[in-house]
């Protein structure tokens, strides 16, 4: 290490540096925030329906099994386009009815097949989660994931 | 061991390797339901299976953190701890903080962000552990010696504690409830933590080599400045695809680029100072442990997270196996490895045992080490070959998994074997060696 860089000098620069990086992160998760609740993510559609299915969605911790926006335990599919993937865009209803049939057959006991447990959701449950699965498929995620698969 | 105080850092040690021994075990009942999937399917579902380990990882790392300040803090400020007995009583609040959280889960109690699921309280109680802890070791180090190895570390537990507190709020928004959840996850493990690091390293390699310590703390403000300066910005790579702005990509891929640097730093660091100090220190197995941490958390940290840092590359390794593969080699060589380092350096002068099981305990070392490298490649190779089926041809998630199970089957074996080494880890540290009595002293 240079002799000439003394202690002092090396601390400065530590906590300028930090103070420095730190105050224009903030102003950029500042600007992101405005942007998320502004524009990508149809804040005004956050309804009490998808915020109670966002609650299912924890009290059931379904992302340690699954990911959504590629987060969460690598176990089970991707959910964030979960809504896209049966067709929810095209036929509202029939992605409705197939995700409902789908939490109440689980598990499904095939051999050598992950199983997802019953959670006994009651009707209210299953569609304020499936309302929030439909709002997190619409946030602008900057086209990921690159396609239905997840 | 110069000051009585030094000994609260024996209740931490002793917690985290129970904890460890936990975390590693469910490790391998995950890895289990990968291979045979029905197993414990109706009693203990794998989403609560990965919360323990997550959680017990953590609290354990943590508590290590704890133990290792406790054990410092009084060398590097030349006074006892404040109050011995409130950290021995953070200690048990902790401990039965996190005995709580675990129960529950195995209840089905739990939240769901991960790796906050702990019940409102526990996050509370969890907030009260580290108020003691600060208090004790602010006080500490305000009547005493101020050193930059002690700042440095007070800093980082400091700033770990204030980031926590995102963890009360749940914002009703996912993406931004996502962005400040990094607040905690990145800016813990890619920001405040590698000062806890960096500071510990400092402190080991002072006593382990013998070199100045005017030399040692310039070296640690060069990397705790790289940390940061790379390391906030960098928490950019995990804004690209959450609902955040398009820049996030551009400042996200530089910064965390960039954020390998101070992982080098750290293995140039360590070798240098090993190799200018020249000291013969007869705790050879710290030395081991605190050379091994630097060089794996480069690779784990540093180059397997360059791997998928880059955003047009991360659009499609995004959520796969490769994040899985980056997750275990980076918490093994940056946080496991440092914690077992202090441990092995401190517990033999804590318990006063010379040398102690030294060799078992660097066997210790070199089988774990070689699990966790063979678990990575195979999760790296798994998450390529998922990468393209499902992220480029389009390829359904669940076939995908299928084809990949071979890799799952070497995990398996591989999550055994760390077991295993961990097992021979924790006995070396714990039991006394036979041949104690005709070792010379340790030094300190």
């Amino acid at each position: 290490m240079a002799e000439r860089l003394t202690k002092s000098a090396a601390r400065n620069v530590f906590y300028g540096g930090t103070i420095f990086f730190f105050v224009v992160f903030v102003a950029l998760v500042a600007q992101s925030h405005s942007y998320i609740v502004t524009k990508s993510s149809n804040d005004d559609k956050l309804t009490a329906d998808v915020k109670a299915g966002k609650l299912v969605w924890e009290e059931h911790s379904c992302i340690n099994c699954h990911t959504i926006m590629g987060e969460g335990a690598y176990f089970a599919p991707e959910l964030s386009n979960v809504w896209v993937r049966y067709g929810g865009r095209e036929d509202p209803e029939g992605a409705r009815q197939a995700l409902k049939a789908w939490f109440e057959s689980q598990p499904t006991g095939i051999p050598g097949r992950r199983q997802m447990p019953q959670f006994n959701l009651s009707e209210e449950e299953m569609d304020n989660l499936i309302d929030f699965l439909r709002w997190t498929s619409k946030v602008d995620t900057q086209g990921w994931p690159p396609n239905k698969a997840g | 061991m110069q000051y009585e105080s030094q000994r609260v850092a024996l209740y931490y040690f002793g917690g985290a390797l129970a904890l460890f021994v936990a975390q590693v075990l469910f490790g391998l009942l995950a890895g289990l339901v990968y291979v045979a999937p029905h197993f414990l399917a109706e009693t203990i579902p794998f989403n609560v299976l990965r919360m323990i380990h997550t959680n017990a990882l953590i609290v354990w790392l943590l508590m290590g953190f704890f133990g290792a300040a406790y054990y410092l803090l009084p060398e590097e400020t030349e006074n006892d701890i404040h109050s011995p007995k409130l950290a021995i009583a953070q200690f048990w609040l902790f401990l039965i903080g996190a005995a709580a959280a675990v129960i529950g889960y195995l209840f089905g109690i739990h939240g769901g962000r991960e790796f906050l699921e702990q019940p409102l309280w526990i996050r509370i109680a969890i907030v009260v552990v580290a108020l003691m802890f600060l208090y004790n070791g602010t006080m500490t180090l305000l009547k005493g010696r101020k050193t930059v190895v002690a700042n440095v570390l007070m800093l980082g537990l400091w700033l770990a504690a204030l980031l926590f507190l995102f963890a009360l709020w749940v914002p009703a928004n996912l993406s931004v409830d996502k962005m400040y959840w990094w607040w905690i996850v990145h800016l813990w493990v890619e920001g405040v933590w590698e000062l806890i690091m960096a500071s510990i390293m400092a402190f080991m390699l002072i006593r382990l080599t013998g070199v100045d310590r005017e030399v040692v703390e310039k070296w640690l403000y060069l990397i705790v400045s790289l940390t940061l300066f790379t390391g906030i910005l960098g928490t950019g790579h995990h804004y690209y695809w959450i609902g955040t702005p398009g820049y996030w990509q551009w400042v996200g891929s530089i910064f965390s680029v960039l954020e390998v640097l101070p992982f080098f730093a750290m293995v140039v660091f360590a070798f240098y100072m090993v190799w200018k100090g020249g000291r013969d220190h007869p705790n050879k197995a710290a030395l081991l442990w605190a050379l091994g941490t630097a060089v794996m958390a480069f690779f784990g940290a540093g180059v397997w997270g360059f791997m998928h840092t880059l955003a047009p590359v991360n659009f499609y390794t995004h959520g796969t196996q490769i994040t899985a593969a980056h997750g275990h080699l980076a918490f093994y060589g940056a946080y496991v490895m440092l914690n077992i380092a202090i441990m092995t350096y401190a517990m033999p002068n804590l318990l006063k045992r010379a040398p102690y099981n030294q060799v078992l305990n660097m066997w210790g070392f070199w089988v774990t080490t070689a699990a966790m490298a063979f678990m990575t490649f195979t999760l790296t190779f798994a998450g390529v070959v998922q990468t393209h089926l499902q992220r480029v041809m389009g390829m359904d998630y669940m076939q995908v998994q299928q084809e990949i199970e071979l890799f799952y089957m070497y995990r398996l074996g591989a999550g055994a074997v760390v077991v295993i080494g961990v097992l021979l880890i924790v006995y070396s540290l714990v039991v006394p060696g036979r041949r104690q009595a005709a070792e010379a002293p340790a030094a300190e």
